[in-house]
């Protein structure tokens, strides 16, 4: 009764030459490597640049031990962390700007392995140190500056079919027109209703005063709101890849947020500093009349606001946008051709480089100020004046103090505007050298835990023991192997959810293991008592592990980060440890036992 | 053989009701003073706020950090010394302004120049509304897990399992929750899932305990209800000390040799393991009498059985 047909047994043999093949790579380690990978995503890396790298390389005498062009990058491995960073050096003088060069870790295990896709886990920031950002976006501004946009437009459209009104007044994210008759009102409704169908319009009739009020319909609101969130991805996107950052990670989250995670960062400041620029780029006309006593006592001229400059004076700038970031296309550092000043240079798209061409050729001599709007502030990034009239799209903006702040300035305009502001809400860093101890640690711990629990068993329970043991051995490469094959991110709490479901993962086994002696002490024949013993518990077994899977799933959905690292192994390990301490084992058993038909004693 | 707990026969449990009552009662009413006197230490994650772990190459001077960081302007600055004397922990409270995320690199730029031996090794920092997030998913998960482990109970075993098992075990959560609070242990999310990790586990003994009881109920016919069920523990109790010791070590493992990060959570599965045992053979059952099972509630299921054997 305590045999397995031959299939049961390839089938179990072929799950554990699986496991230890899928669990391997993470026992392999990493060995330094140097990414390059293109600053704007739309280009590709090609063999050309592989090429250009090996010569470089070989040029300064650095010796690769292997190169590979996938997933849009190129990753050089290197025998110790000193070449890694002489690389870095060179690669990264010898490329120029076009290509960010990152330092990465590469798994270390052979290529065999990757082959057949046995990759290792992911490592959370918490082993392998590094930035988690959360960013929330702004989006009661988001509504407020469609309503703006909309503002505007309310005039065009009013003008052009020569409806007269009032005055276009906006509170949050409703605009309101004032009419003075109720004709002009309702032409004004007719008009606007077909050209904005985004928009939900509401009237109201007073003495003398009729007025409409518009806004956004919910689910145009939904849709700007999604823009706004995409538009702050790419954003980031670009901003992080300024950074140089190996493996970066930005994701949405929610409905208004945006997680970051920057591996192995080590300058937090930095990163903070081009992230948090929660900046918003306007460029609007510099009111020249204003006096500069009554600005400093907060007095703004009619329809303008008083902004700092980066020197710390004060100007007044017109309430009219002229271009926003949006219409800004690219921003590189360079020089003046004829004072040889730092200067940065501006490229703009079509439809600003119309705007743009109309305006300075209103506005020759007077200045022009591109406004840095952060976290509600403004400030003025430069004020240049205007020379001539500028066409075509590519601007000049000389008076940088030195080429590194031409070089902040062109970051700041080239990552792009954000389409809201948005504010760091959580931030979790953790310094390189703890990343490697709390490896070190999780490691111990579930090492010294599994020998102690593996001595007890084995005690305890002889024969039967050393199956249990090794069935939990065979767990614990299970969900290691899974983990691995899922390619999970491993956290600390997911470590620690590894001990415990090895820990807990002992009770099926403790399970079995007691029924089989009291199937003994109720006097039945050692082959009865397995047999009864592992069909008996399984109904247990079954039973006392969904109510940590309960737990387990409750986690999963209501946790976040490390929390939901520690859920999913948490389940993980409970399914395969029912696997392990059941079947395996059984096999183990009825290996051992199950052909001796005169078997008077078990080692129990 | 090895047996550790050769029980042969039937230990008297449920005649010690008044005893373990009392016991479960004291530990319960002192957990909720514990609670309500001094309430959870809640950590970063719930508050918000800022906590910065940093570690200099010789002993730290705090005194000297605590000038350093007293010149930043920062308010309510507290600095203790952590794990070794060279690691230091920073806590600051939550700041509604715009700049709090900027609160880590303003100090860490005080003490870099203050001494520039300092490494920095953690920053948790949290916004107000990500904290108030957190607690209340927090909330919700646990109600979530106590909900769902009593459905399941209730569809398993019948109503009166469900709640004897959850009461037993929630008696479990407040008496973690209430060491927390009298030590003033850090609270923070890793230690909440412990606990929620540690309810559906120890549920678990209920569940074999109950199976235990339910399958006496069917089997000894002659016996009372409390004999019924001292000899479910009995017969269970070797087998509850074996899995809860097993996972104890694992645990205890954690606790030694994971180091501070997950030193609360380790304590929390410590005492949530220990109480687990207690409170499902010691609580559980005896509630389990209180809510007064009879016979009747088992009964017609087995005649069914039976006829559909024959």
């Amino acid at each position: 009764m305590n045999r397995f047909p031959l299939w049961k047994y390839v089938l179990i043999g072929f799950t554990l030459v699986a496991a230890f093949l899928y669990a391997l790579p993470n026992f392999f380690g990493q060995v330094p490597a140097v990414q390059v990978s293109p600053v704007r995503t739309t280009e590709k890396v090609d063999t050309v640049l592989l090429a250009q790298m090996e010569s470089l390389l070989k040029a300064s005498s650095l010796a690769t031990s292997g190169m590979e062009l996938a997933d849009n990058s190129i990753k050089a491995r290197f025998a110790s962390t000193d070449l890694q960073i002489k690389a870095k050096d060179v690669l990264e003088n010898g490329l120029g700007e076009r290509y960010t060069v990152a330092l990465n870790l590469l798994p270390a295990s052979p290529a065999w392995l990757s082959a057949i896709s046995a990759l290792p886990m992911n490592l959370g920031l918490d082993l392998r140190g590094g930035v988690h950002f959360l960013l929330e976006v702004d989006m009661k501004t988001a509504l407020e500056k469609a309503a703006i946009r909309y503002q505007n437009d309310f005039r065009t459209e009013l003008r052009s079919d020569k409806i007269r009104y009032g005055r276009i007044s906006r509170e949050g994210d409703a605009v309101t027109v004032h009419f003075s008759t109720r004709d002009q009102r309702d032409a004004a409704v007719n008009k606007l209703g077909t050209a904005f169908t985004d928009l939900a319009y509401t009237t109201e009739d007073q003495a003398e005063a009729f007025t409409l009020t518009a806004r956004l319909k919910p689910e145009a609101e939904k849709q700007v709101q999604e823009f706004a969130l995409q538009q702050n991805i790419t954003t980031l996107r670009n901003r992080v890849n300024e950074l140089g950052v190996a493996e970066p990670v930005i994701q949405q989250q929610g409905a208004n947020r945006v997680v970051v995670q920057l591996p192995g960062v080590q300058d937090t400041a930095k990163a903070k500093d081009i992230l948090g620029r929660t900046a918003t780029l306007e460029i609007r006309m510099v009111d020249e009349l204003a006096d500069p006593l009554a600005l400093a006592q907060g007095q703004a001229p009619f329809g303008t606001d008083i902004v700092p400059t980066r020197e710390g004076t004060l100007i007044a700038v017109k309430k009219d946008v002229v271009l926003t970031g949006d219409s800004i296309t690219n921003a590189t550092p360079g020089f003046d051709n004829t004072s040889g000043q730092a200067a940065v240079h501006i490229n703009l798209d079509g439809k600003g480089a119309r705007i743009f061409k109309g305006v300075t050729r209103e506005n020759v001599n007077k200045r022009m100020a591109i406004l840095l709007i952060e976290k509600g502030r403004a400030e003025a990034i430069t004020a240049p004046v205007i020379r001539e009239e500028i066409g075509g799209g590519r601007v000049q903006i000389t008076g940088m103090e030195s080429a590194q702040e031409a070089s902040d300035v062109a970051l700041l305009l080239r990552a792009g505007a954000l389409a809201a502001p948005m504010q760091i809400v959580e931030e979790r860093t953790v310094g390189p050298s703890m990343g490697a101890e709390n490896i070190a640690k999780g490691f111990n711990a579930n090492i010294w835990g599994f020998f102690a629990v593996v001595i007890f068993i084995i005690f305890y329970y002889r024969v039967f023991g050393l199956f249990s043991s090794i069935a939990l051995a065979i767990n614990g490469f299970f969900l290691i192997a899974l983990l691995s094959m899922l390619q999970a991110t491993l956290t600390l709490p997911g470590m620690a959810a590894i001990a415990l479901t090895l820990g807990m993962a002992i009770d099926a086994n403790v399970l079995i293991n007691e029924r089989i002696r009291e199937e003994l002490r109720n006097g039945a024949t050692p082959q009865a008592a397995i047999s009864a013993g592992y069909e008996r518990a399984w109904g247990t077994i079954l039973d006392a592990n969904v109510t940590t899977l309960i737990a387990g799933f409750s986690l999963f959905w209501l946790g976040s980060g490390p929390v939901r690292g520690f859920a999913v192994v948490l389940c993980l390990g409970i399914l395969t440890s029912m696997f392990s301490a059941v079947t395996v084992s059984r096999a183990m058993a009825n290996l051992t036992y199950g052909r001796q038909a005169r078997l008077t004693k078990l080692s129990i | 053989m090895i047996e550790f707990f050769p029980f042969r026969k039937t230990i008297p449990f449920m005649s010690w009701g008044k005893a373990t009552t009392a016991i479960s009662l004291l530990t319960f009413l002192f957990s909720v003073w514990a609670l309500w006197d001094r309430g959870l230490n809640l950590g970063v994650d719930f508050t918000g706020g800022t906590v910065i772990e940093v570690s200099y190459d010789q002993p730290a001077n705090l005194p000297a950090i605590r000038g350093a960081l007293e010149e930043t302007g920062l308010p309510e600055v507290s600095v203790q010394s952590f794990g070794t004397s060279r690691d230091v922990l920073i806590r600051l409270p939550v700041r509604g302004d715009a700049d709090a995320a900027q609160t880590s690199n303003r100090v860490m730029d005080a003490l870099t120049a203050a001494d520039a031996g300092v490494e920095l090794r953690r920053v948790d920092f949290v916004g107000p509304q990500v904290g108030k997030e957190l607690y209340d998913s927090g909330a919700l998960a646990l109600l979530v897990v106590v909900f769902g482990i009593m459905a399941y109970l209730a569809i398993r075993f019948e109503w009166r399992f469900a709640v004897a098992g959850m009461l037993a075990n929630l008696h479990d959560i407040v008496i973690i929750l209430g060491l927390f609070a009298f030590f003033q242990w850090e609270f923070t999310l890793t230690v909440l899932a412990g606990v929620l990790a540690v309810l559906g586990y120890s549920v678990n003994e209920s569940v074999v305990i109950f199976d235990r009881i339910r399958e006496n109920i069917r089997k000894m016919r002659g016996a009372t209800i409390p004999h019924i069920i001292d000899d479910a523990i009995t017969r269970t109790m070797s087998r509850t000390i074996i899995t809860h010791g097993s996972t104890q070590i694992m645990v205890l493992s954690m606790l030694f040799f994971g180091g501070e990060a997950l030193h609360n959570f380790a304590l929390a599965l410590t005492i949530g393991i220990m109480f687990g045992i207690y409170s499902s053979v010691l609580v559980g059952s005896p509630l389990l009498l209180m809510f007064g099972i009879k016979r009747e509630h088992f009964i017609k299921p087995v005649e069914k059985k039976e006829e559909a054997v024959v």
